[in-house]
C-alpha cells in the first residue's frame, strides 16, 4: 500500500538531490538548470500527493501553473545561458566570477 | 466569494495595465528607430494612469473577489499607486542612459510594465497561487531585463546569477507552499487562517512549511545569509535596471511578506516561530550588510550592501508581529525606496556614453562640477545613514520604537550600533564628493527633466523629514484597515 508519506519522502529526496546538484556542481551551468527543473517537479509531486489524499483539486490546478511557469523559466534561463556563452565562451561554473567582494 | 462581473471593476488597474502593455508591445513593432520616444511616452502615460486607477476603484474595507484569489483593500491601492509612480520616475531618470547604451527599445519598456503588473498582482493577492504567479511575472521580467545588454559580459554574469538564485528561491517558496497546503488543505489565505484556528492543521507540516517560506523570502529580499546575489546583480546590471530592482520590488516584497506571514500564518503560535527566524536574518543582515559595505570601492556595490542592511531593518520591524511593527516597516520601506530611487538615480544621471559613474572615485569633485547633484546626493546619503532632519532618521526611529515597545531592547541596541557603522561609509561618500577634488571633472549633467525630478526626489526626503507625522499616521491607518490579523 502506497501512503502519503511515501510520496512525501520521494519528493523530499528529489528536492534534496536538486539542491545538492545546484550547490555541489562545479562544472556546468546546464546541470544547474536541470536541477532547478527537478526542484519544481519535486514540489509538483508534493502538491499532487496532498491533493489526492486531501480530496481537494486545487493542488492539482496549482501544478498546472507551476509547469507552465517552469517552461517560461527554462526558456529565459537558456536564453541567458546563450548570451553568457557568447560573451564568455564558457559555461563552466568556476570560470564565472568576474565580480567578487 | 463566487465570481461576479462586478469584481472586474476592482481589477480595472491591472486590466488596464495589461491592455496597455500589450498595445505598446504591438505598436512598438511598427515604429522606426527614430520614433522610439513614442513607446517611452506611452509607457509613462500608462503608468501614470495606472497609478490613478486604484483610487477610482477603491475599497476601504478588505474585499475578497475572484473566488478568493484577489483581495482589494486600502493598503493595496496605496502601494500599487506608489509603485507605478516610482517606476515612472525611474524611467524618466533612465531616458538618456538607455539611449546612450542602445537599450532604448520596446522590450525594455514592455518588460518594465510586465514587472509592474506582477508586483500589482503580488500586492493584492489573497491566495498562494496568485502570490506565486505575481512573483514569477516580476522575477522573469527582471531576469530578462538584467540580461538585456547583450554584449556586456558583466550583465550576463549578473543575469545568470540572479536567475539561478531566484529560481532556487521560487523552489523553496513553492516547497513551503506545498507544505502549508498539505497541512491546511487550502491555498486561500482566509481558509488557511480558519483551518489553523480550528486546529485542523498538522503542526509539524505547518512549521516545516514556514521554514521553507522564510528561506524563500530571505532569498527574495536579499537578507543574509541568502544575500549572495544582491551585490553581483546590482553591480552587473545596467544601472537603470538596478534602479528598478532596488526600488519597486521592495514594496511588492513587503506586501508579499505581509500577506504570507502576517495574514496567513500570523497565528500567535506560528508567529513566535517566524519571529525568531526573522530575527536571525535581520541581525545577520544588519551586521554583515553594514560591515562589508565599508570595504567597497564600487558605488553600486556599496549601495547593494546598504540595501541588505536596510532589508535587515525592515525585518526587524516585521518580527515584532504587531500592528505598530508592521506600520513601522511599511514606513521604512516607503521611505527607503525613495532614497534608493535617488541613490541609483544619481548614477544614472551622471553616466554618459561610455562612462558609468559607478566607482566611488568617479564622484570626486562632484561638488564643483555638479553642485546641485552633490547637494541632493548628500541629503540622500544622510537619509540612508539616518541623520536628522532627513526622513531616514524617522524611519529608523519608528522601527526601533516598535521593537522597544515589544520588549526587544537588545535588538534595538544592535540596530543602532549597526547604523553607526553604516554612517561611516555614507559619510565617506560625502567626503569624496566635497573634499577629494583631485582633478575637475567635466561631467556636468545636462538632462534638465531628470535633474528637476531628481531635485524633487531629494528635497522630498528633507521635507518629509521635517513633517513625518502624517506619513506615519497614514501607514498606521493603512495597516489597521487592511491587515487581517489574529
Amino acid at each position: 500500500m502506497i501512503t502519503l508519506s511515501h510520496y512525501l519522502v520521494l519528493a523530499a529526496i528529489l528536492f534534496s538531490i536538486s539542491i545538492a546538484g545546484i550547490f555541489l556542481n562545479r562544472k556546468n551551468i546546464i546541470i544547474i538548470l536541470m536541477s532547478i527543473e527537478l526542484m519544481l517537479l519535486a514540489v509538483n509531486i508534493n502538491f499532487v500527493a496532498f491533493s489526492h489524499y486531501l480530496g481537494d483539486l486545487s493542488g492539482q490546478i496549482f501544478v498546472f501553473f507551476i509547469l507552465t511557469v517552469a517552461a517560461a523559466e527554462a526558456a529565459i534561463g537558456l536564453a541567458i545561458l546563450v548570451v553568457l556563452f557568447r560573451n564568455l565562451k564558457t559555461i563552466n561554473v568556476d570560470d564565472i566570477g568576474e565580480m567578487r567582494g | 466569494m463566487d465570481f461576479q462581473l462586478l469584481d472586474l471593476y476592482t481589477l480595472v488597474p491591472e486590466i488596464f495595465l495589461l491592455i496597455g502593455v500589450s498595445v505598446i508591445l504591438l505598436l512598438d513593432l511598427f515604429l522606426s528607430e527614430q520614433r522610439r520616444d513614442v513607446t517611452f511616452f506611452l509607457s509613462l502615460i500608462v503608468l501614470i494612469l495606472t497609478s490613478i486607477l486604484p483610487w477610482v476603484f477603491y475599497d476601504a474595507e478588505p474585499n475578497v473577489i475572484m473566488n478568493g484569489l484577489i483581495v482589494s483593500d486600502a493598503l493595496g491601492a496605496a502601494l500599487k499607486s506608489f509603485l507605478c509612480v516610482l517606476i515612472a520616475v525611474g524611467l524618466v531618470y533612465s531616458k538618456n542612459y538607455l539611449q546612450s547604451r542602445g537599450l532604448h527599445r520596446g522590450e525594455y519598456f514592455s518588460l518594465t510594465l510586465f514587472a509592474a503588473l506582477g508586483m500589482m498582482v503580488m500586492i493584492s493577492s489573497n491566495h498562494l497561487l496568485s502570490l506565486y504567479l505575481g512573483l514569477e511575472l516580476l522575477s522573469l521580467s527582471l531576469y530578462a531585463m538584467v540580461a538585456l545588454q547583450r554584449d556586456s559580459a558583466r550583465s550576463s554574469e549578473a543575469a545568470i546569477k540572479y536567475f539561478i538564485l531566484g529560481a532556487i528561491a521560487s523552489g523553496m517558496l513553492l516547497y513551503g507552499m506545498s507544505m502549508i497546503y498539505g497541512a491546511t488543505g487550502n491555498l486561500n489565505i482566509e481558509a488557511i487562517v480558519s483551518s489553523i484556528l480550528a486546529n485542523d492543521a498538522d503542526e509539524t507540516l505547518l512549521r516545516l512549511g514556514v521554514v521553507f517560506l522564510i528561506v524563500g523570502i530571505g532569498f527574495k529580499l536579499g537578507a543574509v545569509p541568502f544575500h549572495m546575489w544582491v551585490p553581483d546583480v546590482y553591480q552587473g546590471s545596467p544601472t537603470s535596471v538596478t534602479l528598478l530592482i532596488a526600488t519597486a520590488p521592495k514594496i511588492a516584497a513587503f506586501a508579499f511578506v505581509l500577506r504570507l506571514l502576517a495574514e496567513a500564518l500570523g497565528h500567535p503560535s506560528l508567529q513566535q516561530d517566524w519571529s525568531q527566524m526573522l530575527t536571525v536574518l535581520a541581525v545577520a543582515s544588519l551586521v554583515i550588510g553594514n560591515v562589508v559595505a565599508i570595504a567597497q570601492t564600487n558605488f553600486k556595490r556599496m549601495l547593494a550592501y546598504s540595501t541588505i542592511a536596510h532589508m535587515g531593518f525592515l525585518l526587524v520591524g516585521f518580527m515584532t508581529g504587531s500592528i505598530t511593527g508592521y506600520s513601522a516597516s511599511l514606513f521604512y520601506v516607503l521611505t527607503y525606496v525613495l532614497m534608493a530611487l535617488g541613490g541609483f538615480g544619481v548614477i544614472v544621471l551622471l553616466s554618459r556614453d561610455g562612462f558609468e559613474a559607478e566607482e566611488l572615485s568617479d564622484l570626486s569633485g562632484l561638488s564643483q562640477s555638479n553642485p546641485w547633484c552633490a547637494f541632493l546626493l548628500m541629503i540622500i546619503l544622510f537619509s540612508m545613514a539616518g541623520i536628522p532632519p532627513t526622513i531616514g532618521f524617522w524611519s529608523k526611529l519608528f522601527v526601533i520604537q516598535a521593537i522597544v515597545d515589544s520588549g526587544y531592547v537588545g535588538l534595538a541596541v544592535l540596530a543602532v550600533m549597526s547604523s553607526l557603522i553604516g554612517a561611516f561609509y555614507y559619510l565617506r561618500v560625502v567626503k569624496i564628493m566635497y573634499f577629494d577634488a583631485t582633478e575637475p571633472l567635466d561631467n556636468a549633467v545636462t538632462y534638465r527633466t531628470g535633474l528637476a525630478i531628481f531635485g524633487v526626489n531629494g528635497l522630498l526626503l528633507l521635507g518629509l523629514g521635517l513633517f513625518p507625522g502624517w506619513l506615519l499616521a497614514l501607514c498606521q491607518s493603512l495597516i489597521e484597515s487592511s491587515v487581517r490579523t489574529f
